[in-house]
């Protein structure tokens, strides 16, 4: 592992003076982090710190909640997706979601992964043909359903459901992931599917995971972002983040004391 | 002791009242089925009223009552599935609009059915029929009379609640992950309910669909002013025609018949029909909804 710096790498998103409120009640304050390009960053936290909501402000998804009000600038390659020009539909191409219960279409397996490029206007068979099998096979699944296409996707088990998930949403070419602690429901094995998996996609696209593992988060990721009651504590190499903490907080969190 | 009366006392009235209920239940079922069930025959189902409407069948009535069963749903299941759509995924539950909304549902669903049928012949058959006329025919009389457009619109305003109703249910009951999957993927709104929300919930709108029909069905009042005849000689041949209905019929032959004595199989007969198909649909529509809860638990 290279202990680099993450202020060395080019961002691919940056966040500044990001405040967030539910109604009258803060939940993020002035956030600033910038995330490196094809690296994995990992946001963790006790539950309730912000890490999911964070997440979430980096494609609006927060937006779909009534009440939630976001202030100060995310960019994405320089331009703010809270710019009121900004189309969410585009933003939320760019990037692309995973979320913590894998929430497949109930439609086939091929229609779930074309579901996206054809939403974007892909017609032709050829290509949407080509697509959901790049897909599957970027997210490790192809071999397992190459057969089974037009199957259900609900028939799959839940690792599988998880991935195809992720085929899902590498198929419409996102720049950015989000993954809102992907492999929380998953056993042992699957999970570890989705970590080497995760580990195959930074070469692709820029990751950003939250996650309650502490294991996880030391095995996946390149630098990760300690969040604390709403705010960044601390934000570094994730070596450094675990083994020589700046913050006293984030040693007692990562050190087990708390959380 | 006497606490011990009292309670024995309680508990016998609870059951009596309840005995009410099935009793009424198994009196009309057994009634109509025990003199109904034995005028019933292909004939009947298939002819026409005969001899001043003391014999034949109630063909005209039953193709009456689904023509107009059919374009009730043709206008109302569309507009209530689209109210339900607004109001499901567009604005805030909690939201002003929202509320007013479904005040007027609940409302329109409150309104006693006979004045739907003074609501139909003042607003459509007058203002609507009058309105085309002055238009398409110079003022000469033609659309400003009942007919079964009018009628089947009449009846659409009184389903309207049953349909928005249970398609809201559900939409409710597509998970909300579904929709933040389609958004995030790029989706728009209208997208994600058009190709992930709505084909996860045809169960629901056929069982408003069927629930809406059932209601309509059996509803006479609404019509009474709107469009349906006594007896014509001809099945209806376009939307500007008058038509016949089994649930008026029945109350034609009760108490406007030359011979209603003579007629009370034909009475009992056409009610077995109407019942039969109303109940029918009724338990299609349960039937499928505990199919539709079913799969929402998986």
């Amino acid at each position: 592992m290279i202990h680099e710096n993450p202020s060395d790498v080019p961002s691919r998103m940056r966040a500044s003076g990001l405040d967030l409120f539910y109604g009258q009640k803060q939940a993020l304050y002035g956030i600033d982090l910038a995330i490196p390009k094809n690296r994995v960053t990992a946001l963790i936290g006790p539950s309730g710190c912000g890490k999911s909501t964070f997440l979430r402000c980096l494609n609006r998804m927060n937006d779909l909640i009534e009440g939630v009000k976001v202030t100060g600038t995310v960019e994405l390659d320089g331009a703010n997706i809270y710019d009121p020009r900004i189309d969410t539909v585009g933003l939320r191409r760019k990037v692309g979601m995973i979320f913590q219960k894998s929430n497949p279409f109930p439609k086939s397996i091929y229609e779930n992964v074309a579901y996206g490029p054809k939403i974007h206007g892909i017609k032709d068979k050829a290509t949407l043909d080509g697509l959901v099998e790049k897909s599957l096979r970027g997210a490790a699944l192809w071999d397992e359903v190459k057969d089974s296409l037009n199957k259900s996707a609900l028939a799959l088990s839940g690792g599988q459901q998880q991935r195809l998930c992720i085929a899902r949403a590498i198929a419409v070419e996102p720049e950015v992931l989000l993954m809102d602690e992907p492999a929380s429901a998953l056993d042992p094995i699957a999970t570890g599917r989705i970590e080497e998996l995760i580990l195959e996609l930074k070469d692709t696209f820029t990751i950003a995971i939250v996650t309650h593992n502490m294991q996880q988060a030391g095995r996946v990721s390149d630098c990760t972002a300690f969040f604390y009651m709403g705010r960044l504590i601390e934000f570094g190499n994730t070596h450094n983040i675990f083994t020589n903490p700046r913050e006293k907080q984030t040693e007692d969190y990562v050190s087990g004391r708390f959380g | 002791m006497k606490k011990k009366f009292i309670g024995t006392f309680a508990m016998g009235i609870t059951a009596a009242s309840a005995l009410i209920a099935v009793l009424a239940v198994v009196w009309i079922l057994g009634t109509v089925g025990w003199y109904g069930a034995s005028s019933i025959s292909w004939e009947f189902l298939t002819q026409s009223p005969k001899e001043g409407m003391t014999g034949g069948g109630i063909f005209p009535c039953i193709v009456g009552t689904s023509i107009l069963v059919l374009l009730m749903s043709v206008v109302g299941v569309p507009v209530g599935t689209v109210t339900a759509i607004y109001l499901s995924e567009y604005v805030d539950r909690s939201s002003i609009v929202a509320k007013w909304v479904r005040f007027a549902v609940n409302t329109l669903a409150g309104i006693p059915s006979i004045v739907f049928g003074l609501f139909g012949l003042g607003f459509f058959v007058r203002f609507g029929g009058g309105g085309l006329d002055a238009i398409l025919h110079g003022g000469t009389l033609h659309w400003a009379q009942p007919n079964i457009l009018w009628a089947s619109l009449t009846m659409a305003l009184l389903t309207l609640p049953v349909v928005i109703v249970s398609v809201e249910e559900a939409l409710r009951n597509v998970p909300q992950e579904l929709r933040s999957a389609s958004l995030a993927l790029g989706a728009t709104r209208w997208e994600t309910i058009w190709k992930v929300v709505l084909p996860n919930c045809t169960t629901g709108i056929l069982t408003g669909v069927i629930l809406a029909i059932s209601r309509g069905a059996g509803e006479v009042a609404p019509i009474l002013f709107t469009g349906v005849a006594y007896f014509l000689p001809n099945l209806p041949h376009g939307l500007d025609s008058q038509f016949m209905h089994m649930g008026y019929h029945v109350y034609v032959m009760a108490t406007q018949s030359s011979d209603v004595e003579g007629t009370r199989g034909i009475q009992y007969a056409t009610t077995f029909v109407l019942l039969a198909l109303t109940f029918a649909l009724n338990f299609s529509a349960v039937y499928l909804r505990a199919q539709l809860r079913k799969r929402s638990l998986q």
